[in-house]
């Protein structure tokens, strides 16, 4: 069997309020993502479609959005893994192909969040752990990864202040992302006056400025075989290495509060199948839905020791000019996060660093890169490494 | 005419808002009731669930046996919720916690009248049961 390539992708704008429906949301992303790979609707043998349950109405989204999208008759399924839903319909596009099964999916994630109010939002968010044992005593998912902060910070000696610094980060960029939701710079006086924008406490140690932002959106991205990447794309990019593992969905299973035990074994499932370690990535997506969790996604990917991953970020290694930059579109915190278009959102972000169409955005001359897509607290873990 | 059977909802009580009705571990809500905070023990490979549960995945047996949760355990981590989703805001400010007893670990949340300034990782607490208003009852921790 060949390599399996990547050889369209697209988002939409992420945004507050979307005026549309989800059918309407989804094509964005995906014509974005048609015209990138030049290719029609008939050229598609399948789709996957991926977003988290319960925000809009639609019970089996696939088969309203594959009519929507021009898939039919062409076979359609839905996935859904929380904030990880399309990083695994990735991986799942590239076992049909790989098997021989189709020869080119489309991956189509889309979010339409803004329908329910936030405090509706994050109880179903809280929904996604442990319904019977844990949701009764009122959790959602700030909390859950503040709880993470706070062990972090018990063991390490982070502090708050390193936290906002990841913010700061990630604002730098989402100003310069077209795409991103939160476009305005963020400093460390916002975090610390009293009154600033990003001060307030939401669950502590988490402040307003620590949680990224619920937005609507959608993302596509089209998986090919090597024989039909080659014969309708110019600038393949090949799936190195996938990894995939869960944790125990209740805290109390758990071992590990100051990393996420799902996301250091999918990145060492990822980097064994690519044939590669930590230093040869060139550029990295992770999943910042908190700045605890890029943090934590640093040392998980070993990118730096644990306790050691701050560090990155206080010498400005991340950054777009340093060592391993991170999350140079704005991340989750200033993109934003559209649950089930997340993790194509963030492919389709180092599909392009890996081409040399990033922008404002593109990082020198990277060969290789890394997309680490969470959903849930912890509870999927999804890396994915990308190359040239 | 046939009986109406008789549905045991118990554990619509755990909780400020319980999403669930109908377990096998129901009885976890009249030990609470009783006082106790309860996990399960398998009575064939002798795993310890808490939560409890009814089936072990180990050895596959659903012969279970209930065990009080004693002693004090330590408390791995915590976060103080300002802000509270649907069916919650009348509980603010309130601390999930969880804590660790050795062979298990026990999440929940933090008494209410446990000081903020006293709580520190790594510290002794000990769970209790605790009831709330409207009949629904929780556990919660308390120092030791």
């Amino acid at each position: 069997m060949g390599k399996v390539a990547i050889i369209g992708v697209g988002q939409s704008v992420f945004v507050r309020s979307y005026p549309g429906s989800i059918r309407e949301l989804a094509f964005e992303g995906f014509r974005e993502a048609m015209q990138d790979a030049k290719i029609k609707n008939t050229d598609i043998d399948a789709s996957i479609i991926c977003s988290a349950p319960e925000y809009d109405k639609q019970r089996s989204p696939a088969g309203v959005l594959a009519e929507y999208l021009g898939l039919n008759p062409q076979p359609t399924f839905y996935v859904e893994s929380l904030c990880s839903s399309s990083s695994m319909g990735l991986r799942l596009a590239y076992s049909l192909v790989k098997s021989g099964l189709h020869d080119c999916v489309a991956v189509v994630g889309f979010q339409k969040m803004s329908e329910i109010s936030s405090a509706e939002s994050q109880e179903r968010m809280g929904r996604g752990a442990d319904i019977q044992w844990e949701s009764p005593f009122g959790t959602m998912m700030p909390a859950y990864y503040a709880t993470y902060a706070q062990a972090h910070m018990a063991k390490y000696g982070t502090t708050s202040e390193d936290l906002a610094l990841i913010r700061v980060k990630a604002a730098t960029y989402g100003q310069i992302n077209e795409k991103a939701v939160y476009r305005k710079a963020v400093t460390l006086d916002m975090f610390t006056q009293p009154d600033g924008s990003m001060a307030g406490p939401v669950a502590t140690p988490l402040r307003v400025g620590d949680c990224c932002a619920n937005a609507d959106g959608s993302s596509c991205v089209i998986v090919a075989s090597e024989e039909k990447a080659k014969s309708f794309c110019k600038k393949p990019v090949w799936i190195m290495g996938l990894g995939s593992a869960t944790t125990a969905v209740n805290m109390a299973g758990r071992d590990l509060f100051t990393g996420l035990s799902a996301a250091k074994a999918s990145g060492e499932q990822a980097y064994k199948m690519a044939g590669i370690t930590p230093k040869d990535i060139d550029v990295a997506e992770v999943h910042d839905c908190f700045t605890i969790a890029e943090l934590m996604a640093y040392e998980a990917l070993g990118f730096a020791k644990p306790g050691e991953g701050i560090g990155l970020v206080r010498n400005k290694e991340t950054y777009k000019e340093g060592r391993i930059p991170v999350n140079v579109d704005g991340g989750l915190l200033s993109k934003g996060h559209p649950i089930g278009a997340t993790g194509g959102s963030q492919i389709r972000t180092i599909v392009l660093q890996l081409r040399g169409e990033a922008g404002a955005m593109q990082v020198k001359d990277p060969a290789i890169g890394l997309v680490h897509n969470i959903g849930g607290v912890g509870l999927y873990g999804n890396v994915t490494i990308l190359g040239r | 005419m046939a009986e109406k059977k008789e549905v045991d909802a118990r554990f619509k009580k755990f909780g400020t808002v319980s999403f669930t009705s109908l377990t096998k571990t129901n009885d976890f809500i009249t030990k609470l009731e009783e006082g106790k905070v309860e996990g399960t023990k398998c009575k064939v490979c002798g795993m310890v669930f808490f939560p409890p549960r009814a089936d072990c995945y180990k050895c596959l047996s659903s012969d279970m046996e209930w065990f009080t949760v004693t002693g004090t355990g330590k408390l791995v981590t915590y976060s103080k919720l300002q802000y509270a989703p649907v069916g919650f805001e009348g509980d603010l400010p309130y601390s999930i916690a969880l804590l660790d007893y050795g062979t298990y670990k026990v999440f929940g949340r933090l008494a209410a009248d446990v000081p903020e300034a006293d709580v520190k990782v790594g510290m002794a607490m000990k769970a209790a049961p605790n009831p709330l208003p409207n009949g629904q009852i929780n556990y919660v921790f308390h120092k030791a």
